[in-house]
């Protein structure tokens, strides 16, 4: 039966998982789509998040989202090591597209089966005091586990978006993919650049970890869904475009929600991929490209 | 005469593995071996796409599963016979790569990429939901009697497996030497110059998903009938889409040999290392290696020895 009230607590559940889903796409959008670095370990990194916050939890208490933004420097150097052999090993080589690509899915691989062999195969979840509390507004009750990861996800957003456009280290990222050369006059190292870029994309990837975690328990595996979405997201939201990106987690938030309420869970994952398909097919310059 | 040298050696291959059948032999080794010859299969479809054209196929498990399920189906509904088994799986495969590539081929490479990588997810999420062929419990699948002169049916697979490998391998040669062969080549060197020349790029990429496809499905076909319990979590098995395209970057990836190269080295290597090893362990193990010969020797096994030696292999 249709009900107003569900297909409203619906849409903002959506919209609350699009603001998280922002956080996981951040660095998606930055290292594809700015820096022209094909990252599909980047859900990987985000589970790594995940546990690195899972054990400061749980061996100090300490609280997810504060564990997530203590390990940013952390994940920023992992980055900038991660970015170095990439760069010697196939960038400089122009040997990018195939051995590049087959470089972050071994890069993958190797982080899944450590963090298996690390923590085992059992899902794992973090405990803070705000994880089983909701609000309720009308006929609408938002869980404030999704409540937060999304705030969280808005903020980083907000401050990747004032650091790409206000800062000359953030417009030189934005340049560096379009036109090195100019960059170079400007009297910036297109390859130091590119190393800041990619180790901010990680580093945002510690509190989209963090996040994850709080919205449910994560298994090692868990970011082989998350490769559909993520990509989905930069592609629908025009490569890059950190506005976009947004819109397109909301879009793909919204659309994943309503799909696994009015036709079963398991369904939610050919939500991404269809908008991916189709979207590649349709408009490859995504929503919102140029 | 060129052409005679590899059927012959085909052929004998799959000889001495009929006459070894019939020396008998610990039946656990007909069990490991099919498994090296299925990578060796693998393989092959990985690089004709991969190796040849430049592609990168990240979904090969996909594609084996889809190869594996189309077989299940026919199973349950028909009771098909083994070879209608293995050309049906090959073309739902192919198509599927035909599909994918047609969406995505038309732009830049690593959308392809992307998108196999998701297939996976989605096409498991499928068969998970898929109550006819067992869901996510899986399903059971009753092996034939004993067939032939054969002693148990796993032998007979096995020599199976051992007969599409080296048409697998014959397909690569016979790619790799004709005029479809030097095009793919010229698409993986620089994509527009080829164009520029009149190679029918899109037409030849094509061609290449929907074979590399075809020969995964195959590979998949009989895997029902080996492993008689098909659940989704082995069909899909990330082994399949690591060791596919990890077998022919250690081999080599620009000639036929390499990726058999890799897939008997690295095949033969795992099988041990799961017995004598755990299997998680085996699995790290694989992708170091992976990572390794990607940033230290890119032309693989071939390219080394080519180095060592200084001659053309072919």
């Amino acid at each position: 039966m249709f009900s107003f009230d569900l297909l409203l607590n619906v849409v903002v559940a959506g919209v609350l998982l699009g603001g998280f889903y922002a956080a996981v796409s951040l660095g998606i959008s930055l290292s594809f789509g700015l820096l022209d670095v094909v990252n599909i370990a980047h859900p990987v990194f985000v589970i790594l998040g995940s546990y690195a916050a899972y054990a400061a939890n749980s061996s100090f208490g300490l609280d997810p989202i504060l564990t997530g933004v203590l390990f940013t420097p952390l994940f920023y150097l992992l980055g900038v090591a991660v970015y170095r052999v990439y760069y010697a090993s196939f960038e400089k080589k122009g040997e990018e597209s195939l051995r590049g690509l087959v470089f972050f899915f071994g890069l993958m691989f190797i982080i899944e089966v450590a963090l298996l062999l690390t923590f085992g195969v059992d899902y794992r979840l973090v405990e803070a005091s705000y994880i089983g509390e909701s609000l309720r507004i009308g006929s609408i009750g938002i869980a404030l586990r999704l409540l937060v990861p999304c705030l969280v996800g808005l903020l980083m957003t907000a401050g990747l978006y004032l650091f790409l456009g206000k800062t000359f280290y953030g417009k030189a990222v934005m340049g560096v993919s379009q036109d090195s050369l100019a960059l170079r006059l400007m009297g910036a190292d297109p390859i130091r650049i590119k190393t800041i870029g990619f180790g901010l994309a990680i580093a945002t990837a510690s509190l989209a970890g963090a996040l994850l975690i709080l919205i449910g328990p994560v298994e090692p595996s868990i970011g082989r869904e998350y490769i559909g979405r993520v990509f989905a997201i930069t592609v629908l939201g025009g490569m890059g475009s950190i506005g976009g990106t947004l819109v397109a987690s909301i879009i793909l938030g919204v659309a994943e929600s309503l799909m696994s309420t009015f036709s079963g869970p398991s369904w939610a994952v050919a939500v991404s991929f269809s908008i991916l398909l189709v979207g590649l097919a349709v408009r490859p310059a995504g929503l919102f490209g140029r | 005469m060129k052409r005679a040298v590899p059927l012959a050696t085909g052929l004998g291959v799959v000889v001495v593995a009929l006459l070894l059948t019939r020396l008998g032999g610990n039946p656990y080794y007909y069990f490991a071996a099919y498994v090296i010859f299925q990578y060796v299969v693998l393989a092959t479809a990985w690089n004709i796409l991969g190796g040849y054209t430049g592609y990168v196929n990240f979904g090969s498990a996909a594609f084996f599963a889809l190869g594996a399920y189309t077989a299940v189906v026919l199973i349950l509904q028909f009771k098909a016979p083994l070879p209608v088994l293995i050309l049906a799986g090959g073309l739902v495969a192919g198509f599927l790569g035909l599909g994918i590539g047609y969406l995505t081929l038309r732009l830049r490479g690593v959308f392809f990429s992307i998108a196999t990588l998701a297939l996976a997810v989605v096409l498991q999420t499928m068969v998970v939901n898929w109550e006819y062929v067992g869901g996510a419990r899986g399903i059971n699948v009753v092996r034939p009697a004993a067939i032939l002169w054969f002693r148990t049916y796993v032998e007979f697979l096995f020599v199976v497996m051992v007969l599409l490998a080296v048409v697998s391998a014959t397909v690569a040669w016979w790619l790799q030497h004709s005029w479809i062969g030097r095009g793919l080549a010229a698409i993986r060197d620089n994509e527009e110059a080829a164009e520029c020349m009149g190679v029918p790029t899109l037409r030849l990429k094509l061609f290449a998903t929907t074979v590399s496809g075809f020969l995964m499905g195959v590979a998949g076909a009989p895997f029902p009938y080996y492993v008689t319990l098909v659940e989704p979590a082995s069909a899909f098995d990330l082994n399949y889409a690591v060791n596919s395209l990890a077998m022919p970057m250690i081999g080599g990836t620009t000639t036929w040999v390499g990726p058999v190269i890799g897939a008997v080295l690295l095949g033969t290597a795992q099988q041990v290392a799961t017995v004598t090893i755990s299997s998680a362990l085996n699995l790290l193990i694989v992708g170091v290696v992976l990572v390794a010969f990607v940033i230290l020797a890119p032309q693989g096994i071939v390219g080394l020895a080519r180095k060592v030696w200084g001659g053309r292999a072919t």
